[in-house]
Parts: C-alpha cells; sequence; structure tokens
C-alpha cells in the first residue's frame, strides 16, 4: 500500500485527500483496523501550543539617511535588548529578553510582565515597535543614534527562527522541599502541592511520529498560525533517550528548530509568556502534518495518552542540581485525568501546554489540506534518529588557569 | 428570605480605625465570613468577605456601609479573565486554593467558575498569558 508523498500532493491538489488529526485517527485505527486506516488515510495532522523558549525572530529593519551600524552597538524594542552582532541593520529578538531596568527576581518573585516573546506578540500583531540603538560611528556609516518607530509591514524582512521547539515529551514537574518555587514550569506548591506537565500528548508532533521517518528538515508545517519549515533539528536533540515498547520516548527526546516568515503569521499563536519568578518567553502554535506513507507510520500516530509515560521531577533539587533522580512514571492520560499519585499522595496536575488550542492548530492544518492551500514537503534531510549515536550531553567545566 | 453574597469592601483611610463590621453584626443581625482582609489604622484598607442574613436587614447593613463612606463591589467583578489573552493551558488550575478553576471534559477548556473565586489573587501573577486580571 506505500504511498509516496507526491502520490498524496496530487490527492490534495484534487480535493480527495482524506485528512485526519492524531486524535481522530486513534478511534479510526481502533474501528477499521491499522491495515485499512493506512490505506485510506493519507495524512495525520499534528498540534502543539506551549510556551517554547527557544524562540526569536531576525529582522532587517531597512538602512537609514545617513546610515547607522547597528553591528556592534546597542540596539532596543520597546527597551528590550536585542542582539545586534551580526550585519548593520539585521537584528535578532530573542523571546527570553528583558528590559534592562526589569527587577528581575530582586522582589521576589520577579514578575516579568514584559519581554522579547511579547514585543514578537505585538511586532505580529501589526503595532508599532519602538526601536532605539546607539552605535560607535564609521566612516561609511557615520550615524551614532537612531530613535524610530518601526512596523512590520515596513521592515525588509521579518523571519521566526525557534533554535528549539516542539520538545518529543517532557518532564512533569513537582516540589518536594516545603516552600513555594518559581519555575519554568509554572507555580509549584510545597510538598507535592501540584504537578505541571507540559505536552499535547497524543496529538504533539514527534510524539507521533516516535522515530522521524516522515519529519525531516524542510518538512513544511502550520508555525504561528501561518506556514513554516523545519530548518534543522532542533538543539538538545536527543533521539536516544529511553523508549518505551510503541517506540514513544519516555524522557524529554527530539526537538525541531523552525524557521517562517514572521509577516504571515498571527498573534494568537505566538503569545507573550510570562512565568512568575522565572522570566518571559513565548507561547507558539506549531502543527506538523505526517504523511501516511506505509502502514508502519500510521500504526505510530494512532498513539494515545495512555501509551505515553513522562518522567516525574523534583523541580526543588533533582533539576536544578542536574541530579538524575525521578520519582516515577505517569502517562498522558492520568495527568489529564486531574490527579496523579506520587509517593502515596493524591497530586492535583495542571498543564502549561494548551490542549484546545493543539486541536485548533491540528484542525486548521487539516483544513488548508482538505481545501488544497497547502501541499506537503519531501525532506531534504533526515532527523538525527537513534542509530546517530547522538546524546544530550551536560556541560563538561575545566577550570580557565592563570 | 435569607441573602449571602461576596462582597469587597474599601476602607477610606478616615475610617480604617472604626468598627465597622462590629456593627453589621450588632445592630443589623448579620453575619460574616472573611475571605480577606488588609486594613491598617491611616491607610486605605480592603475587606473581602461573604456577608448573610435577612434580605430586609443586609439592605441597611450596604447602605449603612455606604453612608459611612465604605465603597462596596462584588467580588466577582473583581478577578476577570480576558478571554482573548485566555489560552486554556490550565496553568491556573491546581494553583487555585478554591477550585474555582475546572477542566471542561470534551473540549479541555478552562472554566473559571466566579463564585468560588475569593479574589486571593495567585492565579493573576501565576498565568502565563496574563489573563487573569484583578480589578481593585
Amino acid at each position: 500500500m506505500a504511498k509516496t508523498i507526491a502520490e498524496i500532493n496530487e490527492k490534495i491538489r484534487k480535493g480527495k485527500a482524506v485528512v485526519v488529526t492524531a486524535e481522530e485517527v486513534i478511534d479510526i485505527a481502533k474501528e477499521k483496523g491499522v491495515s485499512r486506516a493506512a490505506e485510506e488515510i493519507d495524512v495525520v495532522t499534528t498540534g502543539t501550543f506551549g510556551p517554547m523558549c527557544g524562540s526569536g525572530a531576525f529582522l532587517n529593519i531597512g538602512h537609514s539617511r545617513p546610515r547607522i551600524k547597528l553591528g556592534g552597538g546597542k540596539v532596543y524594542l520597546n527597551d528590550v535588548p536585542v542582539y545586534a552582532g551580526m550585519a548593520a541593520v539585521d537584528i535578532f529578538l530573542g523571546a527570553t529578553a528583558i528590559p534592562d531596568d526589569d527587577p528581575r527576581n530582586k522582589f521576589y518573585p520577579g514578575d516579568f510582565n514584559y519581554g522579547g516573546g511579547h514585543v514578537i506578540e505585538e511586532l505580529v500583531a501589526g503595532k508599532d515597535i519602538r526601536l532605539t540603538a546607539t552605535a560607535f560611528g564609521t566612516d561609511c556609516y557615520p550615524r551614532k543614534k537612531l530613535e524610530t518607530l518601526i512596523n512590520i509591514k515596513d521592515i525588509n524582512e521579518a523571519i521566526l527562527f525557534n533554535l528549539r521547539n516542539a520538545y518529543q515529551n517532557y518532564n512533569v514537574a513537582v516540589n518536594l522541599s516545603d516552600k513555594v518555587i518559581y519555575t519554568y514550569m509554572g507555580v509549584l506548591k510545597p510538598n507535592l502541592g501540584n504537578a505541571h506537565y507540559s505536552t499535547a500528548g497524543q496529538l504533539s508532533p514527534l510524539l507521533n511520529d516516535p522515530y522521524y521517518k516522515t519529519i525531516g528538515v524542510g518538512t513544511k508545517i502550520f508555525l504561528g498560525g501561518g506556514v513554516g519549515y523545519v530548518a534543522w533539528n532542533g538543539t538538545q536533540h536527543n533521539p536516544a533517550a529511553l523508549r518505551g515498547d510503541n517506540g514513544v520516548p519516555r524522557r524529554g527526546a527530539g526537538t525541531l528548530a523552525v524557521i517562517g516568515d514572521l509577516k504571515q503569521m498571527k498573534p494568537e499563536w505566538l503569545v507573550g509568556t510570562s512565568m512568575l519568578g522565572y522570566g518571559c518567553t513565548l507561547t507558539v502554535g506549531i502543527g506538523v502534518p505526517i504523511p501516511i506513507l506505509s502502514e508502519e507510520v500510521l500504526r505510530y500516530t494512532t498513539v494515545s495518552d495512555a501509551g505515553i509515560l513522562a518522567p516525574i521531577v523534583d523541580y526543588s533539587e533533582a533539576y536544578s542540581q542536574m541530579k538524575p533522580d525521578i520519582l516515577g512514571e505517569v502517562s498522558c492520560a492520568e495527568l489529564k485525568s486531574g490527579c496523579i499519585k506520587v509517593r502515596g499522595k493524591d497530586v492535583p496536575t495542571g498543564s502549561l501546554s494548551s490542549y484546545p488550542k493543539a486541536m485548533e492548530i491540528a484542525g486548521t492544518l487539516k483544513k488548508w489540506i482538505e481545501k488544497g492551500e497547502f501541499l506537503l514537503t519531501e525532506p531534504v534531510a533526515p532527523l538525527p534518529g537513534v542509530e546517530s549515536g547522538i546524546t544530550f550531553k551536560p556541560l563538561k567545566e575545566r577550570p580557565i588557569g592563570e | 428570605m435569607d441573602v449571602s453574597r461576596r462582597i469587597v469592601l474599601h476602607f477610606p483611610p478616615n475610617i480604617t480605625g472604626q468598627p465597622v463590621v462590629y456593627r453589621l453584626v450588632k445592630d443589623f443581625g448579620l453575619t460574616f465570613n472573611l475571605l480577606k482582609a488588609s486594613v491598617s489604622p491611616g491607610e486605605e484598607g480592603l475587606m473581602v468577605m461573604e456577608l448573610s442574613g435577612k434580605q430586609e436587614n443586609y439592605d441597611k447593613g450596604i447602605q449603612y456601609l455606604t453612608e459611612t463612606g465604605v465603597e462596596i463591589q462584588s467580588l466577582s467583578q473583581d478577578v476577570v479573565r480576558d478571554e482573548s489573552r485566555c489560552t486554556h493551558c490550565g496553568a491556573c488550575i491546581a494553583i487555585c486554593p478554591t477550585l474555582a478553576f475546572s477542566l471542561e471534559p470534551k473540549t479541555r477548556n478552562v472554566l473559571f467558575d466566579h463564585n468560588k473565586c475569593v479574589v486571593c489573587g495567585l492565579c493573576v501573577k501565576a498565568c502565563p498569558p496574563r489573563a487573569m486580571i484583578s480589578h481593585f
């Protein structure tokens, strides 16, 4: 029954492709069997919507008259510092950057109400952004100071380039200590007061293609409400992570680096986010289509929340001190029930990743494909798999010496 | 007819020294369940309470409070959700001490029950997209 992406695209063009979401495919395969489902279904769409700190945007703001060389200078967007160590008017706006005068955790826990992620959201929303810059001045770039409003519609390029998104599985965070802790996994109450997780589970892109058999460099995706592409594997990509019998990682494993034109994205899918006591970030919407090339590919997409296990980690000690200890494993289905058992105690759960929004993304991508507006791409290179030998290494600190 | 309402009382600095709540009990026969209080002499004070009693007495009590200079708001207006910013992630659910948030099982949307909210404000800062807003 093996299909090719070209054949599937032909069906998409004719409006005849059968597209289902990663949630719908579970019951279809149960009802019809994997073999028949694989024959009938052409594409399974996935989705995820969660805070992803490895996000940011490259901007080329155009040359002022007279010219200014921002490269090597200092540049701010709405008081948020951006990276300018590149060409004259190219800058990089990182999701976690915060204004120099933000009190941070000086008044603990800090609020972190505004940072790079919020600037990205406002930029995408078409709002004017205040750019202030100082430079040292050269013969060909004499200007030393620039203060201007910029708007996404006027600047040359605005490219979202997220270095690490869509983590394949993630920790469940708890707090064993006797005081509240403020983490990137949210507010964790003392003595196992709550457990926070962050995954779209059965809808999550990489959990539906656990061995990266279809998702590769060049895969066209839903990104921030528009179209984007998988640019590379994400940083910390760890295909060698512990896996279950179903092939699904039981620890944080693969990641994606993604890229796309920010100008066609939407603020609803790139949301500036504040983590109390931790910092600012960006909540990103990503959806990846999985072409059903074989029965095996279809079988992987039938993974359900019950078949996805995640490790429970104490963020007051084990996480912060880089200790490998976990407090057990729990399935996504248990997490979604609202309560899990940790060390014999009933612990209420909360999520940082939005399942309703993940469903909306998978549904939107499904519609785009059904309407023939979104064709699939053939990856130009695979993501490193289990056989690559790549592992996730800690920093090896070495003394600098005299 | 008996009524029971959750209200927010704002005390101007000049009356924080007066036994206002005592008079609600003594003169109007009302009972109160204090949910939150921040009252210091000479400063603006805040009290969140559930006030109960006969409708007639309740109305008189409220009239007394207003005449004394206390500003009254109904509690449900005090922490509100900006629906346009809520992403229905669920980071608020296990934070809330009174279980005011719950998941709608089918859609997994996060529901917010104003009646259970005691305006502690924990969700306001714990909400990642800052969708929970307190109005004091």
